[in-house]
């Protein structure tokens, strides 16, 4: 038990827990903008994988950090483009459009690694972000090193959670953007365009999940393998459930989710003898499943969510 | 720009979209093969020649469209009542496992009696998989889509944990991999030499049972109703719970045999490879179906033939066979899209045909 306790007095928990927790605040936010606007968008996992290799890939071939990053973001914006296409102004099953997105996005992101670099037997690696070791700031005990020492990445995946909450909360867009997400036929009467706030939104959102998956290849780790991502859209899929779409609630969860992570893997090498070490690979998918039913009857989804709306339509 | 309904879709026009849409993602195949540097033309004649160029390609196929057509069933099923099972990849290891746990030494008998066995273990572990999710949805309201999707992660480790542990073969000096399948209990082959079984004639059946009861029983009425209104369904004093759940167990079953399939079937014995994606492939394969049982019978052999040919234009020319998964996502957008123009047509306001 006392060792349990010392598990989160340590700081490299914290640490950890944020960590695991950065690629899940940008895709909670991501998939909460789509949310919002009421467009469900199942490419998250493949759009996660086409952020991880096409940032990666950028860095490899000479572009510098940041600029990766932006490719990867303008890489997911694109296949959100795609998705909004089909589940907006088409109206198509967003279901049936987000899987194909995955799975396109999957295979054209696996399709170019392969092409790019046939003959790799070990994944080639780039030099990633490096803890941001802030003079001062890193010093002050505890608090220094969990914040202050993360990668640039995660800082701005806690800066997204700001501009994500502010421009929902206190801009005339992000009010509009509720309402297309609420009240299509109301935003259409009040001379806004449904499809531009719903296009726009599903963009933007995809954009944010490329990043969460350039931040495991360009932050977290320094290669592209091919499983990477690991499920970790779907779980984003889950949580933003849990936060009820509200960005604060996202971060929330998000850590929560780092948090338990970081413990288990801990408690892994404590109990590893005794436990089979899958139980604990488990825990997160899991854990994912029992956040959901926990909140799903009492979830409010955004009331357009899922629904098509056309134009000239009543 | 306006969208109108065109009114209603022909036969004709409704058959046509898939076969379209199945073209025009093979005739976007020649994009990334001229990225990747191949001679297009070649590489169509070699992805061909990979599936009909010889008796045994063409049953290397058929061996491949085997556990399509269970899973395209699974999402087929599934996908009429609405109920989102995308955790078919799960349920089919779930039925690999039922099958190993019971045709690998557990029981013996006559082979008359160990292949239905070890069928209705793996079908009924494949339901049980789907059971679950469906219990969450009718139960606590929580999405099947999150819920059956996080399940295949979740089952794959544990068939990782079995291989390691209670089903690890102790005979396969520490590799994690169950125990063969009882020649009992192994679905026989259909021609000597080839690799094509008798899981192409179970599932063939299964195609022809599940047309059967979606459109000529309560049953099916009961599943097409839930799907197209549940509100309508409920009112009309359909018991939409039930429905739900007892497609879910079907839905999974179908999925479990796919398992069965490949495991009694083809490679003997289970290791945490034996899919590679036939789950996922399955959604595309009803999709490309229209959701029809005997549609999925043909395009679960479009899929296979897009998988088989592109393994082998790959073999021999050097383009990475990742072409094949690009294909078939190509597909499934395309017929998404090609539904939208089936259904609706788009009109230019402004344009001088814009009155009618």
């Amino acid at each position: 038990m006392m060792d349990m306790l010392q598990i989160f007095l340590n700081e490299s928990f914290w640490v950890a827990s944020l960590r695991i927790a950065t690629p899940l605040i940008f895709g909670v936010l991501g998939a909460l903008l789509c949310e919002r606007a009421g467009v469900l968008n199942l490419g998250i996992e493949g759009i996660f994988v086409v952020g991880a290799m096409v940032g990666w890939m950028s860095v490899y071939a000479g572009a510098p950090l940041w600029l990766g990053v932006i490719i990867a973001a303008a890489a997911g914006g694109l296949f959100g483009l795609f998705h909004a296409i089909l589940t907006v102004p088409l109206g198509l099953s967003q279901h049936v459009s987000g899987l194909g997105i995955t799975l396109f996005a999957t295979s054209v992101a696996q399709f170019l690694y392969r092409t790019i670099l046939p003959d790799v037997s070990s994944p080639p690696r780039i030099i990633p972000f490096q803890p941001m070791d802030v003079p001062i700031l890193s010093d002050i005990p505890f608090l220094g090193p969990v914040v202050f020492q993360q990668t640039a990445m995660t800082w701005l995946a806690l800066i997204m959670v700001g501009v994500v909450w502010w421009v929902i909360n206190r801009t005339p867009l992000g009010v509009a953007l509720q309402a297309v997400g609420d009240n299509p036929d109301a935003v259409n009467a009040q001379g806004l365009s449904v499809y531009k706030l719903r296009i726009g939104a599903v963009v933007a959102g995809s954009a944010l999940m490329a990043l969460g998956g350039a931040f495991l290849t360009m932050s977290a780790f320094d290669a592209f393998f091919f499983g990477m991502v690991n499920g970790r859209g779907w779980i984003c899929i889950a949580l933003v459930i849990f936060a009820s779409w509200r960005p604060g609630k996202a971060l929330l969860g998000a850590l929560l989710f780092g948090m338990f992570d970081a413990f288990q893997v801990r408690l892994q090498t404590e109990a590893g003898a005794i436990v089979p070490s899958q139980i604990f690979l488990m825990a997160p998918y899991v854990l994912s499943i029992i956040a959901l039913v926990i909140v799903a009857r009492k979830a409010e989804y955004p009331r357009a969510l899922l629904h098509p709306w056309f134009k000239g339509h009543r | 720009m306006v969208i109108e309904p065109r009114g209603n879709i022909s036969r004709g026009v409704q058959m046509a979209i898939p076969v379209i849409a199945a073209l025009v993602a093979l005739g976007l195949a020649a994009l990334p093969l001229a990225f990747a540097g191949a001679p297009v033309l070649e590489a169509y004649k070699q992805m061909f020649i990979g599936v009909f160029g010889s008796v045994f390609s063409f049953t290397e196929m058929l061996t491949r469209a085997t556990p399509l057509i269970f899973t395209g069933l699974a999402a087929a099923l599934a996908f009429k009542a609405r109920l989102w099972n995308i955790g078919a990849e799960g349920q089919l290891y779930l039925g690999a496992m039922g099958a190993v746990a019971v045709g690998s030494g557990l029981i013996d008998g006559p082979a008359v009696l160990m292949i239905p066995l070890v069928m209705i273990a793996g079908a009924a572990a494949g339901a049980a998989g789907m059971l679950g999710p469906a219990i969450l949805k009718t139960r606590f309201g929580a999405d099947e889509v999150v819920t059956s999707l996080l399940l295949n992660f979740i089952i794959l480790i544990f068939v990782q944990m079995m291989l390691e542990g209670p089903l690890k073969d102790p005979m396969s000096m520490g590799w994690p991999q169950s125990e063969p399948i009882l020649d009992n209990a192994a679905l026989p082959q259909l021609i000597p030499r080839m690799r094509i079984h008798m899981g192409l004639i179970v599932a063939l059946v299964a195609a022809v049972i599940a047309q059967i009861a979606l459109t000529k029983t309560t049953w099916g009425f009961k599943i097409r109703a839930v799907g197209e209104n549940a509100a309508a369904a409920r009112h009309a004093g359909i018991n939409v719970n039930r429905t739900l759940l007892g497609v879910a167990c079907i839905s999974g079953a179908l999925a479990g045999l796919a398992g069965v399939s490949e495991v009694a079937g083809l490679k003997g014995y289970l290791t945490t490879d034996l899919s590679p994606g036939y789950g996922y492939s399955g959604i595309v394969v009803a999709m490309l179906a229209g959701l029809s049982p005997m549609g999925v019978v043909i395009a679960a052999l479009y899929v296979a033939s897009v998988f088989v040919g592109a393994d082998s234009m790959s073999r021999a020319m050097g383009v990475s066979s990742y072409l094949a998964d690009l294909v078939v996502s190509m597909s499934l957008l395309s017929v998404l899209i090609g539904s939208f123009f089936a259904r609706y047509r788009i009109r230019f306001a402004g344009k001088a045909g814009a009155s009618q």
